[in-house]
């Protein structure tokens, strides 16, 4: 099994973190807007929290280990698309790495501000790294908003995606499915 | 010989009876951090949460002769807001409690005092919140006061009351036994 990308396609590590990461972002995403509106009472009231938060952190290190892979790798091919797609599609998937950065540190940031650490899954914490009151207010405003860019943004991708699978009718979301055409 | 001393003393005891009176308009000490804004609030009844305004400021007047003409002023950053957690004080800024964008001032303006007698008084007043406005009265209490070692004079209180949280719209459900808060002031002026 190809573990590195190639000019072809890509190899099972980038595939991987790309579904995984999906997956985790928009259930996060869906996770968050629920919880807020949580009761005092509700028995999830401190579970999802805990669980965004650990969930987040995981994230966070899947981000960071995907930009050292990407940046290390090959890039696959863009013959397939127009001159202007690839423009678009350069700005989107580069635009991606700071905002998804920016709202994962953000929501770290909501949390730790009094020196709390933050807990994951109970296996290990998170230190405080930035204490400065009130932090958490700026944060938790930079976090929705980036929440709400950073679905936006995956919302044109898949359509973007689905547009050059079905109209187009190329490989591109083949591709990081199943890796690289046998060649 | 002896009328001299008694004049003497009679001029020293003059000057005894007059040198503290208090009376004056005094600024509260936020500046050097000689008062408190603090609140508790049971948790579901369990226990007491405990958190404190970090910013406010206030004068009041005193003259223990007259404690009945006294008044007191005080205005709170509700942004101000700790309770030693920030996922919490985020949350008791948000439209849920304080909603401090709307509502950045909480104040507090007497209207009456009445004595109680044992340095003890009623002070009534209007209490602005999340920009409600009501009557309250506060439990008052004399704690000190005189000369302080660098050349002021300062005068010392606390005082407590208790508010309903929805009579000040404050509708979040923090479950039955936790719909009041306590306040507790502890305020030191120094005359101006």
């Amino acid at each position: 099994m190809l573990l590195k990308d190639t000019e072809n396609g890509y190899g099972i590590v980038s595939r991987v973190l790309h579904w995984a990461m999906a997956v985790g972002i928009v259930a996060l995403f869906a996770l968050g807007w629920w919880m807020v509106g949580l009761t005092y009472y509700s028995p999830y009231y401190n579970s999802a929290p805990a669980l965004h938060r650990s969930a987040g952190i995981i994230l966070l290190a899947l981000l960071i280990l995907r930009f050292a892979w990407r940046i290390s790798n090959p890039k696959p091919h863009d013959r397939e698309l127009s001159p202007l797609e690839r423009k678009a599609s350069w700005l989107g998937h580069w635009g991606f790495y700071p905002l998804l950065f920016v709202m994962m540190v953000s929501g770290y940031l909501i949390s730790t501000p009094d020196g709390r650490p933050i807990d994951v899954f109970g296996l290990f914490s998170v230190p405080s790294l930035f204490q400065q009151k009130g932090l958490e207010d700026a944060a938790g405003f930079v976090h929705e908003m980036s929440a709400y860019a950073v679905m936006i943004l995956a919302a044109v991708h898949t359509a973007a995606a689905l547009k050059h699978h079905f109209v187009d009718k190329t490989t591109i979301l083949t591709r990081m499915w199943s890796g690289p055409p046998p060649s | 010989m002896k009328l001299k001393f008694s004049a003497l003393t009679l001029l020293a005891a003059t000057f005894a009876l007059t040198a503290p009176a208090s009376a004056g308009n005094y600024l509260i000490d936020t500046k050097g951090a000689h008062a408190s804004i603090n609140f508790r609030v049971k948790h579901l009844g369990y226990s007491w949460l405990v958190g404190r305004f970090d910013t406010f400021s206030g004068t009041f007047s005193y003259d223990d002769k007259k404690p009945e003409a006294s008044m007191v002023s005080v205005e709170i950053d509700t942004k101000s807001v700790n309770s030693n957690h920030a996922e919490r004080d985020k949350h008791l800024r948000s439209a849920d409690f304080l909603n401090v964008d709307k509502n950045p001032k909480a104040t507090f303006v007497s209207k009456s005092v009445k004595p109680n007698g044992d340095g003890k008084a009623t002070v009534t007043g209007d209490f602005t919140l999340n920009g409600v406005t009501k009557e309250v009265a506060i439990d008052a209490a004399y704690i000190g006061g005189g000369d302080d070692p660098w050349g002021g004079f300062r005068q010392g209180f606390e005082g407590s009351t208790k508010i309903k949280l929805a009579d000040f719209g404050i509708t979040k459900d923090l479950g039955p036994a936790s719909t009041d808060v306590e306040l507790t002031l502890h305020v030191e002026g120094v005359r101006q």
